[in-house]
């Protein structure tokens, strides 16, 4: 059940860390202060997912130790949350097969038995809504805009549909949930996943890539080289200056 | 005190005089990004109950990352205590989700005269639907509905950046949530 908790704590954190890089540095004003904002929603939801966790463990840990103090191998993210920012293109793509797992995810997982998962999720719901529409709306923006547009969304495509699948494969911790009727079982979400991409990217004028090969780990701490770096900026002040606060 | 300051969920008739007392206090607690607004009319406080000397509030979060919750807790608990209360616990819940519906109509009011369209009544920004027409939006300044929006996301997450097509002020729009 705390695995199951912190994987979803980790993918919203490093998602939502991946995200803020972006904070001064967008393509025009209006977009930098969106991806903030869904940064914000984002880190948010991992706040929430982290103080359950560590109310359930009950033995210390807070969300803070959760976020500052553990090491690569402890996250449970998938690998797609930690894939480079790219360009723009590659930013909102990832953001769209992400937001639109958490759509499909949160809408079951807001009538679980655990109350405080529903809770967290039916919260949740209402921003990642917003942050699907965004960011479809920018897949299709760009897929059927210009030529140098639609060939940088091709080459996102290329570089992220392979880590789209680890999103639906369970991890223990998943399919014990699933068991128990806390979440829902994953390969159940994965059709609706789909649709919505096959709708977007027919709009987008980009073609569906279909079934291939995966690349998995995630979700058992085995990570790409990213995930090393992203720790680092994240944690170097508590790592320097322990119990620092501010 | 006034009734209006307590929220409609709540039944006025059945809250001591303790109770009340408590419910006036935050009343006077402001929410740190919009400070014309207090919490109460922003709809966020779910519960208040006092035993003896001790206040118990209950808040619920506009946005899950809302980055004022640890300061609107500060300020619930230092006001309280200036009020004579002597311990102050503040519990948040997430459910039912906060909605805009739940923003007081003295709220709206005070919100419009601070230069920041109120949310409209319907529920818009829950759709799914893509490239929507922008929502009407009544400009705070002129009153005019000839506006149109700049950016879904503005200055804090609960608001959307709009500008008006008469008197060309850009305006803040609470996001019906």
């Amino acid at each position: 059940m705390n695995e199951y908790i912190l994987l979803h704590a980790d993918n919203t954190l490093i998602i939502g860390h991946r995200n803020s890089e972006w904070c001064g540095h967008g393509p025009i004003l209006e977009q930098d202060i969106a991806i903030s904002n869904i940064s914000l929603d984002l880190i948010g939801q991992a706040r929430n997912f982290y103080q359950y966790a560590a109310q359930l463990r009950n033995d210390g840990s807070t969300e803070d130790s959760f976020a500052y103090l553990r090491d690569v191998r402890e996250f449970r993210n998938c690998l797609l949350v930690e894939q480079p920012n790219g360009d723009w293109a590659q930013t909102i793509l990832r953001q769209f097969f992400f937001s639109n797992y958490q759509h499909v995810l949160y809408s079951e997982l807001q009538g679980s038995s655990d109350l405080e998962l529903a809770a967290i999720a039916e919260k949740a719901l209402k921003e990642v809504t917003y942050h699907l529409r965004w960011s479809s709306e920018w897949v299709i923006r760009l897929g059927d805009g210009s030529g140098e547009s639609n060939e940088r969304m091709q080459k996102a495509v290329a570089n992220l549909w392979s880590y789209t699948g680890e999103l639906f494969m369970p991890a223990p911790c998943e399919k014990m949930a699933a068991e128990q009727k806390i979440a829902p079982d994953l390969l159940s979400l994965k059709p609706k996943w789909e649709q919505r991409v096959k709708e977007v990217f027919a709009e987008a004028t980009l073609p569906f890539p279909g079934a291939g090969f995966m690349h998995s780990g995630g979700k058992e701490g085995k990570h790409t080289e990213h995930l090393g770096y992203i720790l680092a900026e994240l944690q170097f002040m508590q790592r320097s200056y322990p119990n620092a606060q501010w | 005190m006034t009734m209006h300051m307590v929220p409609s969920h709540i039944d006025t008739s059945s809250l001591t005089k303790e109770e009340t007392h408590a419910w006036s206090v935050l009343a006077e607690v402001m929410d740190p990004e919009v400070p014309v607004l207090s919490i109460i009319d922003l709809g966020i406080v779910r519960a208040v109950e006092v035993e003896d000397a001790d206040v118990a509030v209950t808040i619920t979060p506009t946005y899950t990352g809302c980055p004022a919750m640890d300061m609107i807790r500060v300020n619930i608990k230092m006001e309280m205590m200036a009020a004579g209360f002597k311990n102050v616990t503040v519990k948040q819940v997430l459910s039912p989700a906060w909605t805009t519906d739940w923003m007081s109509e003295a709220g709206k009011e005070k919100l419009k005269a601070y230069g920041i369209a109120a949310p409209l009544v319907k529920q818009q920004v829950c759709h799914q639907e893509l490239f929507a027409p922008d929502e009407a939006i009544q400009c705070p300044h002129c009153d005019s509905w000839h506006t149109r929006r700049i950016s879904e996301f503005g200055s804090t997450a609960c608001k959307a950046l709009y500008q008006c097509n008469d008197c060309l002020e850009p305006f803040d729009y609470f996001k019906c949530h």
